[in-house]
């Protein structure tokens, strides 16, 4: 099932240490009177990867854009990397400056050119000097393997280009977690795998994720932690290879067998 | 069957095909005729319908064009001349108006001694526009600026400005156009004093009022700097009030001292001397240069979560777009002068100025609005993402792109509040169209006349609107960000 991933991973940098990055305690969400997320409990420590997967509609995507508050909770606690998420806007940017984030659609800003992308939060959040931001932006666009199109619009490039420089932009601010929202699914087969190969290198490096995605390849390669989630719910987590070959729960044995089945 | 023979046999391409070039298309005049005149039996009644309207409105027009006098002294002079060309009962048109009111069509009742400054000023006009609107075209800015150059510095020595001023205007312009070659938005600086300075040319008086006006901000700024590292919100507050403290309570005082002790005074020209397209282009770009920020904050603040400043900002669309312009003219002619303490002398000008922006302001907020309506969520959402606050995700995120999709809708909103400064006839000033040809009309000589002094000044408009126009489609192109 993992034709997708093709080569090796290297664990030699992937640890997980004691160390909390995420503490979400009792956490719920309403859209309305809709109750999206239910009684969420999650605690990652940094260096960790987690895969989230579910139906559509199970609150996984809230779930995440909760942690970088795209998405305001009503009751419970998230902290993040020291500093709760609450009304007061000053914690709220700092924790968007510390965590970055990609997207479905990607979302990068079609008016600036591709390198103006990577550079613009840098200087205009970190204030980093302009020639400093675009040296970073300039090693992480090789880093994704696209340097060459630092200068175009992201009009011109493909979605798998696209998206791959919204991961360099994310990265450009250097942050201390990474979310990705469904990252693959807006994209064609061929260009799904350079998107998960640049993910797969992070995860290489470190870099402590939080991954919505359909991708079980990448989640049995990648992942120390698979959560599955229905209803709004932690349904079931575990160690991939648990997860995959000895669900627990019946809703995921379902789940399983249809995204894996065919 | 020979299909399913072809569909069976095993097929794998061993090499791939180049890109062809497409194919030529049938040239020629006829060609295109046939494609779009002729293309079927309605298209074709339609081509010959149309021809005809076209036919029908040229025969009834062409003789009174083609019989046009362009010198004469008056009216009855003008139709002597076409009755000897042309025979008895010939009709014509007679432009000799145009040639002989000139100046009063563009200057209104100006002092004509001191046609120059308004010249002068018009022509810097497009120095302070260059870096806003030809930033990146250094071709087009190359050529707009060094026509700017010779003609400005023509039309004054032909108004006979003064030796001084002519050195002036041609450093100034000269100057601006080396700088704009090096660095153009060096040129931005001079754009932020033109308005000033503007003002002062067209109104004369003491430089000192505009120069103590120009301190204000500057209090402001330095309040900002003192005051930010205690306390931002404070500090923005003494930016904001300083200034206007300054402005009521000392500023003319203190330029009524400087004049006193250093006099910079040109000859005043009060307000009701304007008129004409210079009445018109003053009321016009003033109007134009502040609503747009204004349309920008109200729209901003109609999309705000605050729910007071929401309602303030909806509240102010809906009232100035439900009432007639005319009606916020009358008020700003009429009724202001009740409400404002008695002595308060505000310049008619200035009054009908402050209603014409606040009219297309509430327009443009509207047109704004849609283009930030159209904004997918996604951009907000990522600009959210990266730790943008509310201010710099609009100014670097949401303004550039929302304001791009506005481009149609706010070039449509100037280039109606431009045709709209016709109506100040209504509160006694000197506009072109009306009060300007009424003035005409009223002389001995121009009794009579009646289509020519229209045409012309409708000339005039779709030449500046039609401008407007091209430019706003140039720009849409410019800022395409799609193909290339």
């Amino acid at each position: 099932m993992s034709d997708t991933i093709t080569r090796p991973i290297d664990r030699s940098h992937m640890q997980v240490s004691d160390e909390v990055a995420i503490d979400i305690r009792n956490m719920n969400k309403w859209y309305g009177s809709f109750h999206v997320l239910r009684d969420i409990d999650l605690t990652v420590h940094r260096g960790e990867r987690i895969v989230i997967a579910g139906p559509s509609g199970s609150g996984k995507s809230t779930l995440i854009r909760c942690i970088n508050r795209l998405e305001e909770h009503q009751s419970g606690h998230i902290v993040v990397d020291g500093i709760e998420l609450t009304n007061d806007i000053k914690n709220i940017d700092k924790v968007r400056s510390e965590v970055g984030m990609v997207f479905q659609h990607f979302n990068l800003f079609p008016h600036l050119t591709v390198l103006e992308n990577c550079t613009l939060a840098p200087i205009w959040v970190r204030k980093v000097p302009r020639r400093q931001a675009e040296e970073t932006a300039m090693r992480f666009l090789e880093k994704v393997k696209i340097p060459e199109q630092a200068s175009k619009y992201p009009g011109q490039l493909s979605g798998g280009q696209q998206q791959r420089v919204a991961i360099a932009r994310s990265l450009c601010m250097q942050p201390k977690i990474m979310l990705f929202d469904e990252p693959t699914s807006a994209l064609d087969p061929e260009m799904i795998k350079e998107v998960l190969d640049t993910m797969i290198e992070l995860a290489e490096e470190g870099m402590t994720m939080i991954c919505v995605t359909h991708e079980m390849g990448f989640a049995q390669a990648v992942a120390n932690r698979v959560i599955f989630m229905d209803q709004g719910q932690i349904v079931e987590q575990n160690e991939p290879r648990e997860f995959f070959n000895n669900p627990k729960s019946e809703r995921t044995k379902l789940f399983l067998s249809q995204i894996l089945g065919h | 069957m020979s299909d399913t023979h072809a569909q069976t046999v095993p097929f794998v391409r061993d090499t791939m095909l180049p890109a062809a070039e497409p194919p030529i298309r049938e040239a020629g005049a006829v060609r295109w005729l046939r494609e779009n005149l002729f293309s079927g039996p309605v298209n074709t009644v339609l081509t010959i319908l149309g021809v005809l309207v076209v036919w029908f409105l040229v025969s009834h027009f062409w003789d009174w064009f083609a019989h046009s006098v362009w010198n004469a002294g008056s009216l009855s002079e003008c139709r002597q001349i076409i009755a000897e060309r042309w025979g008895e009962g010939a009709r014509g048109a007679c432009w000799a108006v145009i040639r002989e009111r000139w100046n009063q069509y563009t200057y209104g009742f100006y002092p004509s001694e001191l046609y120059w400054r308004p010249t002068m000023a018009f022509g810097l006009l497009f120095l302070a526009l260059a870096p806003v609107l030809f930033s990146e075209a250094p071709g087009i800015r190359r050529i707009v600026l060094g026509t700017t150059t010779v003609l400005t510095l023509g039309l004054m020595v032909a108004l006979g400005a003064p030796a001084a001023w002519l050195v002036f205007a041609a450093v100034v312009l000269i100057g601006g156009l080396v700088i704009s070659e090096r660095q153009v938005s060096l040129l931005l600086v001079f754009s932020i004093l033109y308005p000033l300075m503007g003002v002062w040319f067209l109104w004369g008086g003491s430089a000192w009022g505009p120069i103590m006006v120009l301190v204000g901000p500057v209090l402001g700024w330095i309040a900002w700097r003192v005051l930010h590292p205690v306390s931002s919100l404070v500090a923005i507050i003494a930016a904001l009030v300083i200034p206007l403290l300054w402005w009521i309570g000392y500023a003319g005082e203190a330029a009524r001292d400087a004049e006193g002790i250093l006099s910079l005074s040109i000859p005043a020209v009060a307000s009701d001397r304007f008129g004409g397209f210079l009445l018109s282009i003053t009321i016009g770009i003033a109007g134009i240069a502040l609503s747009l920020p204004l349309g920008i904050v109200l729209a901003l603040a109609r999309r705000s979560d605050m729910f007071l400043v929401k309602s303030l900002a909806v509240i102010f669309i809906e009232f100035i777009r439900g009432v007639p312009l005319i009606a916020l003219l009358f008020v700003a002619s009429l009724l202001l002068n009740y409400f404002l303490p008695p002595g308060t002398n505000f310049d008619i000008i200035l009054r009908v100025i402050i209603m014409v922006t606040l009219f297309s302001a509430a327009y443009m907020a509207e047109v704004i609005r849609g283009g930030l309506a159209a904004l997918p969520k996604g951009q907000y959402e990522a600009a959210d993402a990266l730790g943008l606050d509310y201010w710099k995700a609009q100014r670097l995120i949401v303004l550039p792109q929302a304001l791009k999709i506005s481009i149609p809708g706010i070039v449509s909103t100037f280039i109606g509040m431009f045709k709209d400064t016709t109506l100040v006839t209504f509160v006694g000033l000197y506009d072109p169209l009306k009060s300007m040809s009424d003035a005409v009309r009223a002389s001995t000589s121009w009794k009579g006349i009646y289509w020519e002094p229209y045409i012309f000044v409708g000339f005039i408009f779709f030449l500046i609107c039609f401008g407007m126009s091209r430019y706003s489609m140039y720009l849409e192109r410019r800022l395409a960000r799609d193909h290339r």
